[in-house]
Order: structure tokens, then sequence, then C-alpha cells
């Protein structure tokens, strides 16, 4: 019996990835990383900035997310996203910016505390992937 | 009676202007074509959307408690109404049936003593709007300088509205566009979005045996969910409404190139019959003339 399910990942402009030979796929959820494999059940939860890594039986991908939902039904993990871009394809002047337009966002004093946790995540996964 | 010099200058006249008419039809299908893409690529995303909101709010029990963006706030006192039209014209009545359609949505409003305020988003609407419900009318929004419909321009729209919402500035929000169904037909639409509509939930009624994990609980996804969902929903009608746009340019100016056609060839019958007048005329004077020699 084979392990494998489908994904479907979208942003608002276009179907960014479909696959449906995945056998795990993990997801930066809000409350923690959350490793998905066939037959979990039923679930939707939110991201976080993250990495999310899709293994299948050819490759291995990662892509960096900044924000979304993941619903899991029916051995589908359909991610919704706004933006997310391939780890390989990235783009330095990109990353750099957001690094900095979030500082900025932090440095203000009306933001709460879930945002600043937020914001200070974003910061430290967009600079590990700057650095690699 | 024109006279020929006249005449032949009205033919080229006609015949420039088909010719840019021709050119608009030709640049309109290509960019249609791209827009239909687009529209077609989108839905995916807006369909998910929906799924998991259906879903989640079947499955909230508390609906006392429940995220007014969902419910409502309990009254329908000011209506806010957001106009999508095009930034451009020469589309036939693309920008006039929205128009149309939310006029009519407008007069109810107000014969029911309720208030109302208007976004337009698109310079034309404005136009139109702004000689009758300039009171109304709360923000202009224009997308002129963006080339190609993003997600981003959709965002801030909806950012404008949640803003609105939780200063508690409405309780109904609508929003009008034009539906794309093919290159002639676009049919004005009327969606509300806050609260949202629930009315397809009950198509399925054996589909609810799917308990969910939720991670963190059903309430806060939601609320982080909803003003989601309105900027899906603003960028879905986007999307629609500049392909509805392209194709209703298309359909006006294939009829303005055939009218155009129409007339220069009535024109040149014109134009020939007098000539051929002229030239009769003067046979006639040099036989009458020769005749009385």
């Amino acid at each position: 019996m084979s392990n494998l399910f489908n994904i479907d990942i979208v942003n608002p402009e276009q179907s960014f990835l479909s696959k449906d030979n995945v056998f795990e796929v993990v997801i930066p959820a809000v409350e923690g990383e959350i490793g998905i494999l066939k037959d979990h059940i039923p679930i939707i939860s939110f991201l976080k900035p993250g990495i999310i890594r899709v293994f299948s039986e050819s490759e291995e991908k990662s892509f960096y997310i900044e924000d979304g939902i993941v619903e899991f039904k029916d051995n589908t993990l359909s991610v919704l996203t706004s933006s997310i871009f391939d780890l390989k394809e990235a783009d330095k002047n990109f990353i750099s910016e957001s690094i900095s337009s979030a500082e900025a966002e932090l440095s203000k004093d009306n933001i709460d505390d879930q945002k600043r946790f937020l914001l200070n995540h974003k910061v430290e996964v967009l600079k590990s992937i700057s650095i690699n | 009676m024109p006279s020929l010099d006249d005449l032949r200058k009205r033919i080229t006249s006609v015949k420039s202007t088909q010719k840019i008419t021709k050119a608009m039809k030709m640049v309109a299908a290509a960019k249609l074509r791209k827009a239909q893409e687009n529209a077609e690529k989108g839905r995916p995303y807006s369909e998910k959307m929906n799924n998991v909101i259906l879903n989640l709010s079947k499955s909230i029990t508390d609906k006392e408690n429940a995220p007014k963006l969902l419910v409502g706030t309990g009254e329908e006192k000011v209506h806010l109404c957001i106009v999508l039209t095009a930034d451009r014209g020469l589309c036939g009545g693309f920008n006039t049936n929205i128009i149309k359609k939310a006029k009519s949505y407008f007069e109810k409003i107000i014969s029911e003593n309720k208030t109302l305020k208007i976004i337009t988003v698109g310079s034309k609407g404005y136009d139109q709007l702004k000689r009758q419900y300039k009171s109304y009318i709360v923000e202009n929004i224009s997308f002129k300088e963006s080339k190609n419909i993003n997600y981003f321009d959709a965002d801030k729209v909806g950012k404008i509205i949640i803003e609105k919402f939780e200063k508690n500035e409405f309780d109904v929000c609508a929003i009008f566009y034009n539906k794309f169904k093919n290159v002639i037909t676009q049919i004005p639409q009327e969606q509300q979005i806050v609260p949202l509509n629930e009315n397809k939930d009950d198509k399925d009624g054996s589909g609810n045996d799917n308990d969910y994990e939720f991670e963190p609980d059903e309430d806060e996804i939601l609320s982080n969910l909803l003003p989601k969902n309105i900027s899906t929903q603003i960028f879905k009608a986007m999307l629609e409404n500049s392909a509805s746009e392209q194709g209703s340019r298309m359909t006006a100016m294939d009829n303005a190139t055939r009218n155009a056609g129409e007339l220069v060839d009535r024109l040149t019958i014109e134009y020939n019959r007098s000539r051929q007048a002229a030239i009769t005329k003067e046979l006639i004077e040099i036989i009458s003339g020769a005749e009385s020699l």
C-alpha cells in the first residue's frame, strides 16, 4: 500500500504547486511545526512565517512561506498562502528588504505581543535563509 | 447636398476611426485571453478559502460569540457598498451596467431610511456616481498605476473595509462587479460579503461528518481567516471584472468597426452617385450646348 498523498499549494494569483506523490510535508503552524503523513486526521491550522518542506518520492523541496492556512482532508493537503517562494530561487534583495521592513515594524511601539512574536520569528527565519 | 469634397473627407475620417476601433478590438482580444487565464488561475484559491470557511462555520456551535464578520453586528442600519468599475471607458455597457445595478440597490437602501456609504474602485464608477451620490461617497480608490491586477491592491481595499468595520462604521457590506460569463455576456453582480451569506450552507446536508482538528481553536482561526476572505473576494471580483471589461470592450469595438464599415459603404455610394450626377449634368450641358449651335 502506498503511503503517498496529494498537496496543493495555491496563492491568490495561481496554483503554485500541485503534486500527488508526496509522503511527508512539514508545515510551520502557529503552535509549532507539524509533520503530516498519509491518513492524518482532518486538520485546519494557521501558518506562521517559516519554511515548508515537501518530501516527494523523487525530490525534496523547500519553500519560504509568509502566512497562510492549511487544510488537510481526504488525504489532500491544501495550503492557501499569499506569499511563497522556492528557497532555491530566493531573491537576496527581496529577503533583505523584508527583513528591514519587519524590523522597522518591530521598532514601533503600538504592536501587540502576538504580532511582535510573529515578526521576530519572521526576521529569524529570513536571516537563516540569507545565510545559507 | 454635401459637396464631393466634403464626402471624400468624411469617408477618410470614418475610415481612420475604423482603423482605431479595429486596433482597440485586437488589443482587447489579446488582453482578454490573459485576463481570462488569470481569472481561471485565481479561482482555486477563492474556492478553497470558501470551503475552509464553510467547514469552520459549520463547526461553530456558539453562534452568539462568533466573529462579527461572519454573523454580522445584529443590525442592518448602515450599508457600505463597494462599486468596482474600470478605469477606462469605451467598453460598451460595462461600467453602466454595474452602476445601474448599484443604483437600484442604493435607491432601495435610501427608501428604507438606512444610511448609505459608497466606496468606488476605479475612476469611471466615481465619475458616474459623483453627480447623484456625491454626499454618500466616502472613498474613491483607483489602481490606474498598477498594470496588472494583483493581490496587494485587493488587499488594500480589504484592509480599508476591515478598518471601517472595526470602527463600527457599517453593518452590511456588498460589492458590485461584473461576472464574466463569456465574451458577449457579462452579468452585473451584487454580492454581500459582510456578514457572510450562508445560503449555500445546506446544499449537501450529509457532508457534515468531517470532524476537524483545529489548531489553534476555531474562533481564532475564523477571526484571522475572515479578513483574508474579504480581500480574496475582492480580488476575485477584480479578476472577473477585468476579464469582463476586456470582453465588453472587444464586443463594443467589434460593433463599432462593423458600423464604421457600413457607414463607409453608404458614404461611398452617395459619393459615387453625386459624382455620376455631376458628370451627367455636365454632359447634358455640353450636348444641349452643341444642339443649339
